[in-house]
């Protein structure tokens, strides 16, 4: 007996809504597995892992606050993906956009006024749009690898943003640590409520996937998009050129991951520091495919993925696991994702023995 | 299918109930926050040794838990935050720069209470500071060094410029000097706590520069690994690193937080729990010296001498006449350094080849 993959005739509409749900299953089933090998009662744990958080106001809280700049990033990248551009660097734009926005408050640190923070979110949005135009340009000028330069980019931002905060931006009165000075309160995105750890931010991402998504589906753009992404060949003959919308959905999701990154800095952190990045960037990707490229499934697939964070610091309380889980988990639901991917375009058939020549 | 949900759930659900039990204050919850892994073999390893003597010490009367790898930075604040609001009855935060972020939560949650460690900022009636006095083990080391050195200049792998960090250089190039007025010592910041191919790397720039013997203030074993592979002597960080260099460690300072963590959680059992700064040495038992190896019988004995003299309170390591590097006199003969200038030390003294980053 053995497992063969026959291929749909179409793509299976059952599958294509089901898949990122069995794979969710798949992930919180290999999780129990691992907590049972590392001799911890898998039911316990997951119960800590997924569901503990949801059940404290101030926990879900945090959950919106990890969603906010996954969410924005991953919008970002389906719009990218669905063209068939491959968009890895969203943690390189995330940096530098977080950097841009930062230059205000860091460069004016006595600036006051309403216009600051409008300012920073521009700048932090121009910034990720900025970065994200080097990979794009070489793509459509030179027909280089975008996802190898936009990957490699994302090392340069990295390198760049800690010699910032190690060097000229650096807080002269914080002994040597890495980091700029704390911003002032112009410079500081509001919460959503007073005393509220949710910041504006959240907010952007919600109106971002709601935008972007009447874009994707009702727009001639959302057309173009789709078209090229799964024919370029018939793109170029319905007059659309793959090389303007690289560009386009480039700086489009070089601005949200930008915008991402300025959220996060003057929303959460209130400076510019060494630790901006969590891997968000990277994380995105999760969500994008988990939220099957569609703005509005992100949404979901943001919150999912920000459980596994959450969900990762009440294991390590509750259970002494190592904080390494949670990015076990994080890479299992990947896979997974991709793996259930499979059951949209094949179906899996049990074959008993050969089939006879010329039986199939 | 359904069957096993409905099992996962019950039990699930089962567990709730036992959990809110056991979150009643029958038990006393002590937490910790970590800056590096438990297993680093030095700073964060040894505070969770002092965790588990609590554990040892009240058994079922106590609950521990711990975050490990928490960054400095708006992570801490909600790692912090979520200890207090998962019943905590005291929690010990144990880097510098948990500073604000722990006076921020003790702020909001003042029926739980909180340590910091190296810090010196106590905002709210519910937070203590406490450390150790690590420069008086430096001292040590500073003459072990000049005595088994044959450069005569030793490199010194140094985290961030803040008091505590500069306290141990300067009190480590003073009591090599006491031995050779002319030692010398060179200091590579890696703007780290922890991280071991950086450390490495930092030490084999030093020995590359004609080091021969190592001392660190960061986490990891990294640097006395190197040490090994080039055959030199270095100082262990924290931690007994023996095992990393049982040919090449000269002595360490351990750090013994057990007994000071057990006293805290004591008072909290007793309602007997009051703010305090301590700053507790080698006379309390909190400052130790692993054993004196991989050198000469005499260079072990006047280590031990100098080490009894700082025990009963005769000898203090900062006691003049001391000059500073730019040349200007700090101490006087016979005077010794105030606590405030210690706890506050932005200055290297003399024989420090290296600019003080500002």
């Amino acid at each position: 007996m053995r497992i063969e993959l026959q291929k749909r005739a179409g793509g299976s509409s059952v599958f294509a809504v089901l898949s990122p749900f069995v794979a969710l299953l798949l992930t919180v089933l290999a999780g129990g597995i691992m907590f049972a090998l590392l001799g911890k009662n898998p039911v316990f744990a997951l119960y800590t892992y997924f569901v503990e958080p949801l059940a404290d106001p101030w926990s879900r809280e945090q959950i919106l606050v990890k969603a906010t700049p996954l969410v924005l990033i991953a919008i970002g990248l389906a719009v990218c993906f669905r063209s068939g551009n491959w968009n890895i660097g969203a943690e390189g734009q995330y940096l530098i956009g977080g950097m841009f926005g930062a230059a205000i408050p860091v460069l004016f640190n006595e600036w006051q006024s309403p216009l600051v923070l409008p300012l920073m979110l521009l700048m932090g949005m121009a910034g990720g749009a900025l970065y994200a135009f080097i990979p794009a340009i070489l793509k459509a000028r030179f027909g280089t690898n975008e996802i190898l330069t936009s990957l490699m980019l994302v090392y340069v931002a990295q390198q760049f943003v800690d010699w910032l905060v190690r060097g000229p931006w650096r807080d002269p009165k914080g002994f040597g640590f890495p980091g700029s000075k704390q911003f002032n309160e112009s410079a500081v995105l509001p919460s959503l409520s007073s005393g509220s750890d949710v910041h504006l931010g959240a907010l952007f991402a919600v109106v971002a996937a709601i935008a972007i998504w009447f874009v994707l589906t009702r727009t001639l753009k959302g057309f173009e998009i789709a078209v090229l992404g799964q024919s370029p060949r018939a793109g170029r003959f319905a007059g659309f050129s793959a090389k303007r919308l690289t560009i386009f959905v480039f700086l489009l999701s070089g601005a949200l991951a930008g915008l991402a990154g300025i959220s996060e800095v003057s929303g959460s952190v209130e400076k510019l520091d060494d630790k901006l990045s969590l891997g968000y960037g990277f994380a995105a990707i999760i969500v994008a495919f988990l939220g099957r490229l569609n703005p509005l499934g992100i949404l979901a697939a943001g919150l999912v993925l920000a459980l596994t964070y959450i969900g990762g610091e009440a294991a390590q309380i509750s259970l002494g696991v190592s904080d390494r889980a949670a990015r076990v988990f994080q890479g299992l639901l990947l896979f997974f994702v991709l793996a259930c991917d499979t059951l949209i375009h094949y179906r899996i058939r049990l074959v008993s023995r050969l089939p006879k020549a010329g039986a199939a | 299918m359904k069957k096993t949900i409905f099992a996962l759930a019950a039990s699930a659900a089962a567990l709730m109930t036992t959990g809110a039990m056991a979150d009643g204050h029958a038990k006393t919850k002590a937490c910790f926050i970590y800056i590096g892994p438990t297993g680093d073999f030095g700073w964060t390893y040894q505070h969770d040794q002092g965790r588990k003597s609590i554990e040892a010490a009240f058994g079922d009367k106590v609950e521990t838990a711990y975050l490990e790898n928490v960054p400095e930075s708006a992570e801490a604040q909600r790692s912090i935050e979520k200890f207090a609001r998962s019943g905590c009855n005291i929690i010990f935060t144990t880097s510098f720069n948990y500073m604000d972020p722990t006076n921020k939560a003790a702020g909001k949650h003042p029926d739980v209470k909180f340590e910091h460690a190296t810090g010196y900022k106590r905002e709210h009636p519910n937070i203590s500071t406490y450390s150790s006095k690590f420069y008086q083990g430096r001292y040590i080391q500073g003459q072990i060094a000049a005595k088994m050195s044959k450069t005569g200049v030793a490199g010194y792998i140094a985290s961030f410029p803040i008091p505590e960090v500069v306290r141990g250089i300067n009190s480590f190039v003073l009591g090599a000097q006491s031995v050779n007025p002319d030692f010398k010592l060179k200091v590579v910041w890696v703007s780290t706590w922890f991280d071991p191919p950086k450390e490495a790397d930092a030490a084999k720039a030093l020995i590359d520069q004609g080091v021969d013997i190592i001392t660190q203030h960061t986490d990891s074993t990294g640097p006395m690994q190197v040490a090994a592979e080039r055959g030199i002597k270095a100082f262990g960080q924290a931690s007994d690193m023996i095992k990393f260099g049982p040919k090449t460690q000269l002595t360490s300072i351990i750090d013994e937080w057990g007994p000071y963590y057990v006293s805290r959680v004591k008072a909290v059992m007793d309602g007997t729990w009051k703010q305090q700064d301590v700053w507790h040495g080698m006379a309390d038992g909190n400052v130790v010296m692993a054993p004196y190896t991989n050198m000469p019988d005499e260079v072990a004995e006047a280590a031990k001498k100098t080490a009894a003299a700082i025990k009963d309170g005769s000898f203090e390591p900062f006691t003049g006449p001391i000059t500073k590097q730019d040349g200007s006199v700090w101490l006087k003969e016979g005077e010794k350094a105030e606590v405030g200038t210690l706890l506050g030390m932005n200055f290297y003294v003399k024989g420090v080849d290296d600019k003080l980053p500002q």
